[in-house]
């Protein structure tokens, strides 16, 4: 069922008390003047997703620090060439990056303006999903063709590290198809906030990012 | 289309099922009493392993009637093996640093009062805050269904150090499934705290009412703020390290098993792993844990002290700084727990300088409780007794840890009781006291009943003396060379020691018992304890006194609140009462504003 977007944007000029409007240096004078007060406070989702990247850059942070050491440790380290595949799906998570943003622009006027858009924006959304789940199958192909080869976990300590990260990173991917699959629903319902919207693009961003960078790590240490 | 980004968070009803009242529930106060009673199960669980090692400790072939229903293998003919001696200490280790030490100041109190504290409805992920109770319960059920399979639980040690951890069952009892049963419980531990740190940071940054600026939250709000971004960087790093240790044992990997490693006159198959490895993913969590474990516990006992001294701390700011600081300098100082491992000497002063430094924001924080306290009128309450008695046990554990800090010190006393006397006393009774201070404190707020204070003071007293006599013996021990981990001692030089040990064991026991004090209070004030004669029965200045007892579902009822003053207006001049509430728009002069 195709989403239109028609209703015009809800602003609440008064938020409901007790929710973010502390701000970072926001006293209210005794005698309670509250017209003083300004709230600069972000939204909840805003920094909780910040919150998040910051725990998942930690563990591949662990990750990357003990490939580093163990490889510097190791003698029996056997270097191989990363599956060609993982180029092509580099292009497809930074190609889902651009249909993302693509589509949260879209969105965002569609809720600045409170008019239909020509074309639907969640289509930008559903081609972001599918290339996440290409991504997905991508590395799933990858691992296939190391274990065909005859390399798996534990054939050496390069492939376990080759494993770990790469089912790690899809992981989190998965964790940011949820993410788009709950976008796409409220959007449906017309119960999206803004502000979960622009979490999910960051995650998905990061994600891509994070790829970059452990595709990095492995053509360089593997 | 909605743009629905003005409300920050949408809050979930009040439950109507018994099922989403009490058991999965999304209501930070039954989350927080949810991790408390973890914590209590946890708590009755370790002091009943320690027990049983101290009686073992104390005499060595003693029957412990019943002792063979926990292990057969393990207690032949109800005697400890020495091998399960190990494994009993392995679990006490864990459920008390992890399920009690972690789960009760941090994420059972802070659960409670953080969102009430900064004038918040509930927290801004009420359903990760749900699964961060349900996986850390669940984390709890694998550790210790260890005890049940069939060669028990891991006999390595809290630490679980390689490669004893990822050799498998050929490194005894226990290293196979109990070994992989610990590594995943604590994998899963982890992200329960992840999702639980998420949501403290969230709240406190975030969903702060009208007013509430950052240094208007109390000091407790700030230990729990603080703790929260340590324990998202911390476990963010021990999980990575199980997962990659669950896999030496199930998939073959070598991440941290050596090449030629011999146990039983067999070669390992494993090859190249670092043992090292293991230690810097597992300190770089350990350190800051002990701060997991203590800041927490610091501010609590800080909010507990103004309110009963009736004057704020010496300096708000600088008592928050000192617990940023030893957050920031806790990663920095991880090291010092490998001066033995064979590191570069240059590394180890690397380390010990900043474990040197880490004692100075230490010592400002205890100079200004103390110096807040001199001359004080302090209010002599249960909680209050037990926020002194964690500013000594602090002080006693903190002192000798300027001797471990040094490595030409610590090279004697590694791995000896004195480590064990220093960490219990600093990480573990204080924390422990830190717990009961916030107890009787909070308790007329989270059920609308009273403590029985005499019981309460009863406890103190005896679990205060209990304490020293249990673990300041060990200091001397750990001098004498009496080593730790060990079951039995037999050695010239050790035998002369076991009737110090013979006497930690009866005050570990009359300690233990002493606690049954406690347990009694908490269960028969709970459902028959005097009433709260208000909402406010400490004449205390923060939002959790300005509500309702117990709170409402959204905390504050139909009117939510505004802050105007500073957390701790106690003694103010001029004032109605002596104290004026955060919530009180009664002008008073505040030198902190006026900057």
């Amino acid at each position: 069922m195709a989403t239109t977007v028609h209703e015009p944007p809800q602003v609440e000029l008064e938020r409901r008390p007790g929710q973010g409007k502390g701000g970072w240096r926001n006293l209210v004078p005794a005698g309670g003047d509250l017209r003083r007060v300004k709230d600069s406070s972000p939204a909840p989702a805003s920094t909780g997703i910040w919150v998040g990247i910051a725990a998942i850059t930690m563990t591949f942070a662990a990750f990357t620090s003990a490939l580093v050491v163990r490889q510097g440790n190791a003698r029996d380290w056997h270097h191989f060439s990363v599956p060609p595949v993982l180029y092509l799906n580099t292009l497809i998570i930074i190609l889902s990056s651009l249909t993302l943003s693509l589509g949260q622009r879209r969105i965002s006027q569609a809720m600045r303006s409170g008019k239909a858009q020509a074309g639907n924006p969640a289509n930008w959304l559903y081609g972001t999903l599918a290339l996440g789940l290409l991504f997905v199958a991508g590395q799933t192909y990858a691992w296939l063709e190391l274990k065909a080869q005859g390399f798996g976990l534990a054939s050496n300590v390069s492939y376990a590290f080759f494993y770990v990260l790469t089912v790690a990173h899809a992981l989190h991917v998965f964790g940011g198809l949820g993410g788009l699959v709950r976008v796409i629903a409220k959007l449906r319902n017309s119960t999206l906030r803004r502000s979960t919207l622009d979490a999910t693009v960051v995650y998905w961003h990061f994600m891509g990012a994070l790829w970059i960078y452990l595709l990095f790590l492995l053509w360089m240490k593997l | 289309m909605h743009d629905m980004s003005q409300q920050h968070a949408v809050h979930h009803g009040a439950p109507t099922s018994f099922i989403s009242k009490h058991v999965f529930s999304l209501d930070h106060k039954v989350i927080g009493k949810q991790y408390y009673a973890l914590a209590l199960l946890a708590a009755v669980t370790g002091m009943f392993l320690s027990w049983l090692m101290r009686l073992h400790l104390g005499w060595g072939s003693l029957a412990i009637p019943g002792l063979h229903l926990l292990s057969k293998t393990g207690a032949p003919g109800d005697v400890m093996t020495p091998e399960y001696y190990l494994q009993l200490m392995t679990m006490h280790g864990t459920i008390m640093v992890f399920f009690v030490l972690t789960t009760a100041p941090f994420a059972a109190f802070g659960n409670f009062f953080l969102p009430i504290q900064t004038g918040a409805e509930d927290m801004p992920f009420p359903h990760f805050n749900m699964m961060s109770f349900w996986v850390t319960f669940v984390a709890f059920v694998v550790a210790v269904s260890s005890f049940f399979v069939s060669d028990g639980p891991t006999l390595g040690g809290w630490t679980q150090y390689a490669p004893l951890n990822a050799v498998g069952p050929a490194g005894g009892p226990g290293q196979g499934w109990g070994v992989v049963l610990w590594m995943a419980g604590i994998a899963i531990f982890c992200i329960g705290q992840l999702l639980g740190s998420l949501n403290f940071i969230t709240t406190t940054l975030d969903m702060r009412c009208k007013g509430m600026s950052l240094m208007r939250l109390p000091l407790s709000a700030w230990g729990w703020f603080i703790t929260s971004i340590m324990g998202l960087t911390a476990f963010a790093v021990l999980m990575p390290a199980c997962i990659l240790c669950i896999l030496d044992h199930v998939a073959g990997t070598s991440f941290f098993v050596p090449s030629n490693t011999v146990i039983n006159d067999q070669i390992l198959p494993h090859s190249g792993g670092s043992t090292l490895l293991w230690q810097h993913l597992f300190w770089f969590f350990g350190h800051p844990e002990v701060y997991i474990a203590i800041v927490p516990g610091m501010g609590i006992v800080s909010h507990v002290l103004i309110t009963n001294m009736r004057r704020p701390m010496l300096s708000h700011r600088v008592l928050i700084y000192s617990m940023g600081a030893l957050a920031v300098l806790s990663y920095m100082v991880y090291g010092h727990h490998m001066f033995v491992s064979g590191m570069n000497p240059k590394s180890a002063i690397a380390f010990s300088f900043p474990t040197l430094v880490i004692t100075i924001p230490s010592t400002i924080v205890v100079l200004i409780w103390l110096g807040s306290l001199y001359g004080s009128k302090l209010r002599i309450n249960s909680a209050s007794l037990f926020a002194l008695g964690f500013i000594s046990m602090f002080i006693s554990g903190g002192v000798s840890g300027f001797f471990l800090a040094q490595p030409s010190i610590d090279i004697m006393l590694h791995a000896t009781y004195f480590v064990v006397g220093h960490f219990h006393l600093v990480m573990g009774v204080a924390a422990m006291f830190g717990i009961f201070a916030g107890t009787y404190f909070w308790f007329p707020k989270m059920t609308g009943r009273m403590m029985n204070e005499t019981l309460g003071k009863a406890h103190f007293w005896l679990s205060f003396i209990g304490a020293y006599c249990i673990f300041m013996p060990f200091h001397y021990l750990g001098i004498a060379g009496n080593v730790r981990r060990y079951q039995a001692f037999t050695d010239d030089y050790l035998v002369p020691l076991i009737p110090i040990h013979k006497f930690i064991t009866v005050a570990a026991i009359f300690t233990g018992i002493v606690q049954l004090i406690f347990v009694y209070n908490l269960i028969y004030s709970r459902f028959a304890g005097e009433r709260a004669p208000n909402d406010n029965p400490w004449e205390g200045t923060s939002l959790e006194w300005s509500t309702a007892t117990p709170p409402p579902h959204n905390n504050f009822g139909d009117k939510m609140p505004v802050v105007y003053h500073d957390p701790y207006q106690y003694s103010v001049e001029g004032a109605q009462k002596d104290y004026i509430m955060q919530t009180s728009t009664e002008t008073a002069h505040s030198p902190d504003e006026e900057k």
